[in-house]
């Protein structure tokens, strides 16, 4: 099986990123092997729509379940769509949320965050 | 000739200055480009008889015909599409309308349909206008793009924009002849005209500033204009009378008559910047 996760870098010990949409990196991780595979998101400077497409392309890294922080209400449609669960992170290394994915300890995410959360005070532009 | 009133930021005095403006004209033609919020009927109070729903085109799928391919999903330039399990998710609040996911659809399952996304209104004779953007919608464009399609050419015509210095305010801008710069002797108010003043002249529209608010002991906005050699066109005082009728809805111009010579004279030396 593989879960998705959120990430400010690219290697296991970089920290979760809190946004979904707009995060740096997903990495496509086997919890059971630590094998990884990193992609850079490109959907991170969109000017708009950047949770559909991240959503888009871990739908189609055919992972089973999402570890992030905080999830928009377009990018949660389209997971939802594709059955894939969600779980929030916490505030660690992407290896630390993987041992909690493990342990079952991680809270699943059902409600969406408003849309453009995670993009500050200046968030929300058109 | 076209006439645009912007600032920057909000809630220096654009309605004042267009409306007034308006008023003081008499035969011209008043644009509220601010769809979000329009307020320029507040003071001009027109009799709006007309009323234009505006559209947009947006992607509708035929499942039966889509094969799941993806192709409408990667062609967006929005991101507002999405292919899960084979079937299409469709976002319409974040499309641009370009139609290019029913160009890139291989089967024909692709098509555009109309969405609504405001109004045009105006009074019988289309001296005053403006938009109303419904709640909820984020791309004011073509609304403002509706409300330019029935500019006069044969009187003043005068665009209450909106604030900022984004899309909107461009549209609005767009195709003009003159440029009013409200603004006021604030921080605030000097930060976004430098903002202003580098969108018009990126744009090559000529202008001039109005300094609503002013006052004896902050000169900053005069200061600036004189190191850049940008014309004022008039001062409107910081004062507690004007303030507290509009509050009430009621125009300097409409309070007392001799606002509405010094509005006259506002226009002519519009006139004479067009013209240089």
């Amino acid at each position: 099986m593989k879960i998705a996760i959120s990430a400010t870098g690219n290697t296991l010990d970089g920290a979760l990123d809190q946004r979904f949409g707009r995060a740096a990196f997903f990495l496509i991780v086997d919890p059971d092997t630590s094998q990884f595979e990193v992609i850079n998101n490109e959907a991170a400077g969109a000017a708009g729509g950047a949770g559909i497409t991240s959503a888009q392309t871990i739908v189609d890294k055919g992972v089973k379940a999402v570890i992030t922080g905080n999830v928009g209400p377009n990018a949660m449609k389209v997971l939802n769509a594709a059955e894939i669960a969600v779980y929030r992170g916490v505030s660690a290394s992407v290896r630390a949320n993987i041992e909690k994915f493990k342990k079952r300890t991680l809270e699943k995410i059902d409600n969406a965050v408003p849309s453009h959360f995670g993009m500050g005070l200046t968030g929300g532009q058109k | 000739m076209k006439i645009a009133v912007l600032s920057g930021k909000g809630g220096t005095g654009k309605t004042t200055v267009s409306a007034s403006l308006a008023y003081s004209l008499g035969a011209c033609q008043y644009i509220d480009c601010d769809v979000e919020e329009p307020n320029g009927a507040i003071f001009l109070k027109p009799d709006l008889q007309e009323s234009y729903q505006v559209k947009v085109p947006v992607p509708e799928v035929d499942q039966a015909k889509c094969n799941g391919c993806g192709a409408c999903v990667k062609v967006c330039q929005f991101n507002a599409l999405a292919v899960i399990k084979g079937k299409v998710l469709l976002f319409s609040e974040i499309c641009h309308h370009c139609g290019a996911c029913s160009l890139a659809c291989q089967t024909g399952a692709v098509h555009e349909v109309d969405r609504i996304i405001g109004v045009v209104e105006t009074d019988q004779v289309q001296s005053f206008l403006h938009g109303r953007l419904n709640i909820g919608e984020p791309i004011s464009i073509p609304i403002i793009r509706e409300l330019k399609k029935r500019i006069n050419k044969d009187l003043p015509v005068i665009l209450d924009c909106p604030p900022g210095a984004s899309c909107s305010v461009v549209q609005s801008l767009e195709d003009c002849d003159y440029c009013i710069l409200v603004t006021e002797p604030t921080p605030f108010g000097l930060h976004d005209l430098k903002i202003a003043v580098a969108l018009v002249k990126k744009m090559g529209i000529p202008f001039g500033v109005i300094v609503n608010k002013a006052t004896e002991n902050q000169r900053m906005i005069q200061d600036f204009c004189k190191e850049n050699e940008i014309g004022i066109l008039m001062e409107i005082p910081f004062s507690r009378k004007i303030a507290e009728k509009y509050s009430k809805g009621i125009l300097p111009v409409q309070d007392n008559p001799e606002w509405i010579k010094r509005f006259q004279e506002v226009y002519a030396k519009v006139e004479r910047g067009v013209n240089q």
